[in-house]
């Protein structure tokens, strides 16, 4: 039987992420809390490999309460059983307390029912680091396989895995002994549609949620801000640059705005090595 | 007294070293300065040093000292041919647990970015992702200067500075392109110092099976000098024609804002902006780009920008040199006009010249 575990985020979308322009803060309100996109792809494969071997697919989230509901909508997609990991002594951790907090989760799922693989987005959309996946991996001493765009094989039997996974120069074919972590890119699979026993299950779905006080044993030293090496300093706004001068093509007419538009770039020196001919 | 040491990762594959790798020297090489005073004044002394990986890679070890590293300490192993996580993040982990670095940066390339987070972890130290700027600087508590990392979050629409009090060392991740290239000195002398760090052989179990290469997502935009760049305006993938005979007159390559990448438009090797590439071309084009924030912060380090957009309020114009207000299947095949005059224009110039 297969067993893969799915870490997912809750996120806000970041697309509709905006700067109050009068007092220069970060608008939260009304912007919709959603599953990390890249989690949703990561549990899609998950689940699509529990379906073509047998077994099942456990989440674990790590945050607030509000995270409940992205919880359900993992089981919505297929996901058999979730645990919450919340408790206030967590909050403020950075990468690397987070990636202990999930270690240790996942190793006390893994001590009760063994975990063949462990799924991850390849990052979150909000922070953006690609770190946690990495740090997990190092912590639990399992091989790792990060930007994974295709899972070709899952053998229970000899126990390996075989993932596509993309980097900036080419495509590259890895071969990883189980239990192994994934990092997925969104083409790993398609987020489904959920069928309606799985829908309905969600709505009624209470997650376990695990604290400090269990059942995972956690050592205060490594949680939280206390277990976090680095501290935000400070937050701002990103600097406006200087706007350049804007043509109306409708007033000075199509020609006109582009022979403008190049005099400067001409005089800045840009066009002229472009374009060839005598420097 | 006692040596603070600036280490930067240079990364290589096939013995092909990502230009990265010399951005970030450069940036050790000014963060070294910042601390010169301090550290004399201490009795310190500072260091700017590289650690390279790999098979027969010793002239990239030369070549670095030429870029401004005083030292290379070079692990060179037929097993370190090809990128694999364990082995790498083992054997960085073995030659920073001798020396101590103070500052460790590494590019925020997939390599990079698979790398950093186990060396981090493993060392049990702070880093952060895709910093956009780097200085040390004084902190209230702090005898030495720290290294302050600034980098966006929230898909660009903050910029949040970091720093790693006690753990060493300080670790960041740089993206391509987001700093200058450093001089190049041939006559620069530096020592290159050999290090062995033993494997077990459960770190190389995970092996690479075969290396795909797709010619067509190879479009490397990070590095161009020309980007001719189109979003959601263009209305429909078709769009993406008039952008591509564009930045074929002016010898440039197709960039792609988020929208058109998400709508599966253009491949994701085009994507500009803080989910994609950051570049810094000669000449950015952005046609049909309203300009999000996520967007400006990939682009705006561009020497030149024109923005073409109806919308005469679009925030990519307050990052332009030049906006055009326009229609963008108007503005650009009169641009292409343009460019075949003025490439005319300049090549009658040349032989007028030589006549």
């Amino acid at each position: 039987m297969f067993h893969a575990l799915v870490a997912i985020k809750q996120v806000p979308d970041t697309t509709n992420i905006r700067i109050d322009p009068e007092t220069g803060n970060l608008v939260r309100e009304g912007v919709p809390a959603i599953m990390n996109p890249y989690d949703a792809h990561a549990l899609a494969a998950a689940v699509e490999w529990k379906r073509k071997l047998g077994g099942k697919v456990s989440i674990v989230s790590m945050g607030p309460p509000s995270f409940i509901v992205t919880i359900r909508e993992a089981v919505e997609l297929g996901a058999d059983w979730g645990a919450l990991i919340s408790d206030r002594k967590f909050a403020g951790a950075d990468t690397l307390a987070t990636s202990y907090v999930l270690a240790t989760v996942i190793q006390t799922i893994h001590e009760k029912d063994p975990i063949d693989v462990v799924f991850f987005g390849k990052q979150a959309i909000d922070g953006d680091t690609a770190q946690v996946g990495p740090g997990v991996a190092v912590r639990l001493d399992l091989p790792i396989i990060t930007y994974a765009v295709k899972i070709r094989d899952i053998d229970l039997v000899k126990r390996h895995i075989i993932v596509e996974r993309k980097t900036e120069k080419w495509t590259e074919v890895v071969e990883a002994p189980l239990p192994a972590l994934v990092t997925c890119e969104k083409e790993i699979a398609e987020v489904p549609f959920a069928p309606l026993p799985d829908l309905i299950r969600s709505l009624r779905y209470d997650p376990e949620i695990w604290t400090m006080d269990g059942p995972a044993v956690f050592d205060q030293e490594y949680i939280g801000v206390r277990g976090s090496p680095t501290i935000v300093f400070k937050m701002g706004t990103p600097p406006l640059p200087e706007a350049g001068e804007k043509i109306n093509s409708r007033e000075v007419g199509v020609q006109a705005a582009i022979a403008k538009a190049f005099d400067k770039a001409d005089a800045a020196g840009i066009l002229k090595p472009i374009l060839g001919g005598v420097q | 007294m006692s040596a603070r040491r600036f280490w930067v990762f240079i990364e290589q594959e096939g013995g092909k070293v990502h230009q990265v790798s010399w951005e970030l020297l450069g940036v050790a090489s000014r963060l070294a300065s910042e601390v010169k005073e301090e550290a004399a004044a201490a009795g310190d002394t500072v260091h700017v040093e590289c650690i390279l990986l790999g098979n027969q890679v010793e002239g990239i070890a030369r070549e670095a000292i030429k870029y401004g590293a005083e030292r290379v300490y070079l692990i060179d192993e037929p097993e370190l041919e090809n990128y694999r996580n364990c082995p790498y993040y083992k054997s960085i982990v073995g030659v920073v647990r001798k020396y101590g670095p103070e500052v460790m940066l590494i590019g925020a390339t997939t390599l990079g970015r698979d790398l950093a987070g186990a060396v981090a972890t493993s060392l049990r130290t702070g880093l952060t992702a895709d910093c956009t700027g780097l200085e040390m600087g004084e902190v209230k508590g702090s005898k030495q200067r720290l290294l302050l990392a600034t980098r966006p979050a929230f898909g660009g629409n903050i910029m949040a500075t970091i720093l790693c009090r006690q753990s060493r060392p300080q670790m960041s991740s740089v993206r391509p392109r987001v700093f200058p290239m450093p001089p190049y000195n041939p006559d620069a002398v530096g020592e290159i110092i050999r290090e062995e760090v033993p494997l077990d052989e459960k770190d190389t179990e995970a092996c690479i099976l075969d290396f795909i290469h797709d010619q067509a997502e190879s479009v490397d935009i990070e590095y161009a000098d020309v980007i001719v760049s189109g979003g959601r305006g263009l209305g429909t993938p078709e769009g993406f024609k008039l952008i591509e005979e564009l930045a074929h007159e002016l010898g440039g390559v197709v960039g792609a804002s988020r929208p058109c990448v998400d709508a599966g438009w253009i491949s994701y090797a085009h994507q500009v902006g803080q989910s994609g590439r950051t570049v810094r071309p000669k000449l950015y084009i952005a046609a049909g780009i309203s300009g999000a924030l996520q967007h400006k912060v990939g682009m705006q380090n561009s020497d030149f920008i024109i923005a073409i957009n109806s919308d005469p309020n679009a925030p990519i114009f307050d990052v332009a040199d030049v906006g055009i207000v326009g229609d963008l299947f108007e503005v650009i095949p009169a641009m292409i006009k343009e460019i075949k005059a003025r490439k005319e224009q300049a090549r009658s110039l040349s032989k007028e010249a030589l006549a």
